[in-house]
């Protein structure tokens, strides 16, 4: 910087500060889109009956949509991540070579289908199939409070509605495990090999142990996924905004994104403050959850690039 | 316990291509046999049949016969597991599993088979295993410590504890000496020589001093061209070899005139 | 669990066979237990799902329990894990399949010269078109990308020549990450906030999904441009300033065109991410059944809100209107596909030039 001509070091000095200036801009909107929220958000937190749909305050109003929100991801978790990481696997240590490929872009296709589309499918064809698989549950496990029924007839259960984010969450959890899979030493499996491991056991001395904190951080972004995802639970969900560990009935707890999405365009004045009030609940909510995870990554990033 | 083995007709191909033609030849037991040659002469693919190791690459296989102990390694009723229990391998870079500590490592092979073992086998094992390796003294008031924690002839030292803590018949050294300093080589190599006491060792190694001190044979490999397959060209007594070897290449090699 | 194995530690002689099961024993296992599974189901009056279930469950007990009594439990364990990893993939699989085939099959029939070129303005009974949503998304992508790819470039060179390893740097690399797991309503409420406050309360509009879709677009910008950056050679640089070539004209002309390729690939793959999202169209952009080109003024329709209100407030033509929202779906994710095709296809093509 002190050597040189002046008119390069004008040049080097403005896009030296444009690209800061770009990098600014994300934090700059990053924090807008808290501030913005709150802006607008802040007088739905005092609203009344009238516009909270019945609720006396707003975190009575909330409080609901927040159990089903964290209800159907983390059941949406359960669902995708032994999938996942059994997919991963396959990809990873299983199949040959061109198998592998071939499934690497059948699992980007499951990635790259619109949300909307997983909705149409979610409320067209499974709810309908999905129908005596209730019936059976209400039928032969209706003792467990999960599946007391009576059991909804046209599938648009909360349950129905997690399968579709677990097949949403499948392709992010899946291209993150996969990755780490494919990376562990080479020279780790073969010594586990040489000691006369099987392959599982290969993958249970060698494999899961290097990927254990990325296998955590992975099913984390898939559950900031979930936890966000409208378009499905919208579409898929016949909701009623009540507490309930009932997964198979017609009555099903809403979640803050589908609510969203359902009331926006009918609800006015403060009404619309109340549901940007709960989208700043969904923020807060996704981003402890996806700051938690990348810190993880981030954690052990250094380790592992060793 | 310590086998021999016995290479009779053996052919490796990488899909299509013969990558070593024709080798024959008797291991002893209880010896230390050395395998030298110029790089990609296939040594060290030869040396991964002997456990079946070579399958981990794709697309790899033989034709042939390599028997231990006149047990066939090849037959279809014969489990690779089997076999590389049998046969122990150590590696030219160390490597312990990251996660595990000192003691995990050298139990890793034995807790396969056996996940019920009580503290006290278990203590014995690593004990024997790390005393069967040199490396006892220094370790054993860290036994639960992490083993990436040690220097780089330590941890090559664990992973042969870790390999004989099984009990195999026969050691499988590739290069083990390749990434360490000198002064890690030399306990490497009086390792060696205590070892093969109890097992018989095959070691692929570059360095022809270091064949010429630790081993009883040596059997010399070489490229009949590029792009041709690797053949064993000779096979003698580590003496004979570096003395009066019975090939004109294999001296020509020795003396570094090429290679 | 190893109760079968042998104590191989106290086994002087050490048998190499042992008895092993045929090559073939996981596709006999799979042809008893579907026989099992169909016969069972047949005499039950099962449907076609439970006698799928059943075989597989058969499958995998039936063939763990038998390498078990032959082999060893450590052999039984291995071929369970093996049997599972493979079951989760066909599990995932299924649904994408299931997907793909309804939407190709009932979207293909509404898609027709009318479907594409007209609007849904004055249709009272009768299909109508998608041209209305088709241009929206079109616009409303097109303005994301305006925004999105100059500060995405800009910060991912930021973070590659000048920032670096800079606190500023790490914290803004670190929050990237964490902005591309914001909810996409989120960013529709944002963009909605924002414009409330800055043009009038409810003001509804193309460009405000333009940029909630660009708080979606620019963390995936700089991540996959931050990449290609980096993979340039430093020589490339240091190859440059010997030639006295400040390095803001070293960016410029040698690293940006180098990476250009896979900064071209991320871009495109982005878009493709984006031009899905319905959350936050539906909350900034509204809906509307006429054509509207400009972005600035009035609700603005879009393939993905056309698709969701079709389904969910079909109006008095139910049947209609949903099987258009699958014929809407189908162009949709060609659209999308065609995207993807065209990042793998720019991403070989321009890269030879620049490769070495």
């Amino acid at each position: 910087m002190k050597a040189g001509s002046p008119k390069r070091r004008l040049g080097d000095l403005v896009f030296s500060n444009l690209t800061r200036a770009a990098g600014l801009t994300i934090l700059v909107a990053l924090a807008g889109v808290g501030i913005f929220l709150l802006a607008q958000g802040a007088p739905g937190l005092t609203a009344g009956k009238e516009d909270l749909r019945g609720h006396a305050n707003f975190l009575s109003y909330v409080a609901p949509l927040v159990f089903g929100t964290l209800l159907a991801a983390v059941l949406a978790l359960l669902i995708a991540v032994p999938l996942a990481l059994g997919v991963a696997l396959s990809i990873s240590h299983f199949a040959p070579r061109r198998l592998a490929t071939v499934i690497g872009y059948l699992v980007d296709l499951l990635a790259a289908v619109p949300s909307v589309v997983y909705g149409l499918w979610g409320i067209g064809v499974l709810g309908p199939k999905i129908v005596p698989l209730y019936e059976w549950l209400d039928k032969h496990v209706g003792w467990l409070p999960f599946f007391a029924g009576p059991y909804s007839n046209t599938g648009r259960t909360i349950l129905t509605a997690s399968i579709v984010l677990a097949l949403m969450v499948i392709p992010i959890v899946t291209a993150i495990t996969r990755e780490i899979f494919m990376q562990t030493p080479r020279l780790n499996e073969e010594a586990a090999l040489a000691l006369g491991a099987t392959r599982w056991e290969m993958i249970r001395l060698a494999v899961l142990p290097y990927g254990r904190s990325g296998i955590v951080s992975a099913a984390m972004l898939g559950l900031g996924r979930a936890l966000g995802e409208t378009m499905a639970v919208a579409l898929v969900l016949s909701a009623s905004n009540v507490v309930t560990w009932n997964l198979i009935s017609s009555t099903n707890p809403s979640t803050i994104a589908a609510n969203i999405a359902l009331t926006f365009s009918d609800a006015t004045g403060t009404a619309r403050n109340a549901l940007i009030a709960s989208g700043l609940v969904l923020f807060v909510i996704t981003f402890v959850v996806n700051f938690a995870a990348r810190a993880i990554v981030a954690r052990y990033e250094p380790g592992r690039k060793k | 316990m310590a086998k021999s083995i016995d290479v009779s007709d053996l052919n490796i191909y990488y899909s299509d291509f013969l990558a070593v033609e024709n080798v024959n030849m008797t291991i002893k037991a209880r010896s230390v046999t050395a395998l030298i040659g110029p790089s990609g002469c296939g040594k060290s693919t030869f040396l991964r049949t002997l456990n079946r190791m070579h399958e981990v690459i794709p697309g790899a296989r033989v034709e042939g016969k390599v028997a231990v102990d006149g047990q066939s390694l090849y037959d279809s009723a014969v489990d690779p597991v089997e076999v590389r229990r049998m046969v122990g391998m150590v590696f030219q870079r160390p490597n312990p599993f990251p996660t595990m500590s000192i003691a995990e490592n050298v139990l890793a092979g034995l807790r396969l088979n056996n996940k019920k073992l009580t503290k006290s086998e278990a203590a014995d094992v690593v004990e024997r295993s790390l005393q069967g390796a040199n490396l006892w003294n220094e370790v054993k008031d860290r036994l639960g410590k992490p083993g990436m924690g040690l220097s780089g002839g330590q941890q090559q030292r664990l992973c042969i504890a870790r390999a004989i803590a099984v009990e195999p018949q026969v050691l499988l050294m590739d290069e083990p000496c390749s990434a360490l300093d000198p002064i890690s080589t030399s306990a490497v190599e009086d390792l060696i020589h205590e070892l093969k006491e109890q097992y018989t060792i095959v070691i692929v190694t570059h360095n022809m001093q270091q064949a010429a001190r630790v081993s009883e044979d040596t059997a010399f490999f070489n490229l009949a061209g590029a792009g041709k397959p690797g053949r064993l060209i000779e096979m003698n007594p580590t003496k004979k070899i570096f003395s009066v070897p019975d090939e004109e290449a294999t001296e020509a090699y020795i003396s570094g005139r090429f290679g | 669990m190893t109760a079968v194995a042998p104590e191989p530690s106290l086994v002087v002689e050490h048998p190499l066979q042992r008895p092993r099961l045929p090559k073939l024993a996981p596709l006999i296992a799979a042809v008893i237990a579907a026989a099992a599974a169909v016969l069972l189901g047949l005499s039950l009056g099962w449907g076609v799902a439970p006698i799928v279930v059943t075989g597989g469950l058969i499958y995998l007990v039936g063939l763990s329990t038998w390498s078990r009594l032959v082999e060893n439990a450590r052999a039984a364990t291995d071929r369970l894990v093996t049997s599972l990893v493979w079951t989760a993939l066909v599990i995932a699989l299924i649904p994408l399949i299931s997907l793909l085939y309804t939407v190709i099959s009932k979207g293909s029939s509404s898609i027709n010269a009318k479907f594409l070129t007209w609007s849904m303005r004055n249709v009272l009974d009768g299909p109508g078109g998608i041209y209305h949503a088709i241009m929206g998304t079109l616009i409303i992508t097109l303005g994301a990308a305006i925004i999105s790819v100059p500060i995405g470039l800009l910060a991912a060179v930021y973070l590659v020549e000048y920032g670096q390893h800079s606190r500023l740097a790490s914290w803004i690399r670190f929050l990237v990450d964490v902005m591309t797991g914001i909810p996409s309503i989120v960013a529709g409420l944002f963009a909605y906030a924002l414009f409330s406050i800055i043009v009038g309360p409810g003001t509804q509009m193309g460009f405000g999904g333009s940029v909630a879709l660009s708080i979606l677009m620019i963390p995936i910008v700089v991540r996959s441009s931050e990449e290609m950056l980096k993979l340039v050679p430093t020589d490339l640089r240091e190859a440059s300033y010997a030639l006295g070539v400040p390095k803001w004209k070293t960016i410029l002309k040698v690293v940006i065109p180098t990476a250009m390729a896979g900064i071209i690939t991320g871009v495109t793959l982005a878009i493709a991410r984006v031009i899905g999202e319905t959350a936050p169209l539906l909350i900034i952009c509204g809906a509307t059944d006429s054509v509207n080109l400009n972005p600035f003024s009035g609700q603005m329709a879009s393939l993905p809100v056309f698709i969701y209100s079709s389904y969910q407030s079909p109006g008095a033509n139910p049947e209609v209107l949903r099987q258009m929202a699958w014929g809407a779906a189908l162009v949709l994710i060609i659209i999308v596909m065609a995207l993807n095709i065209l990042a793998r296809v720019l991403g070989k093509v321009l890269s030879p030039k620049t490769g070495h």
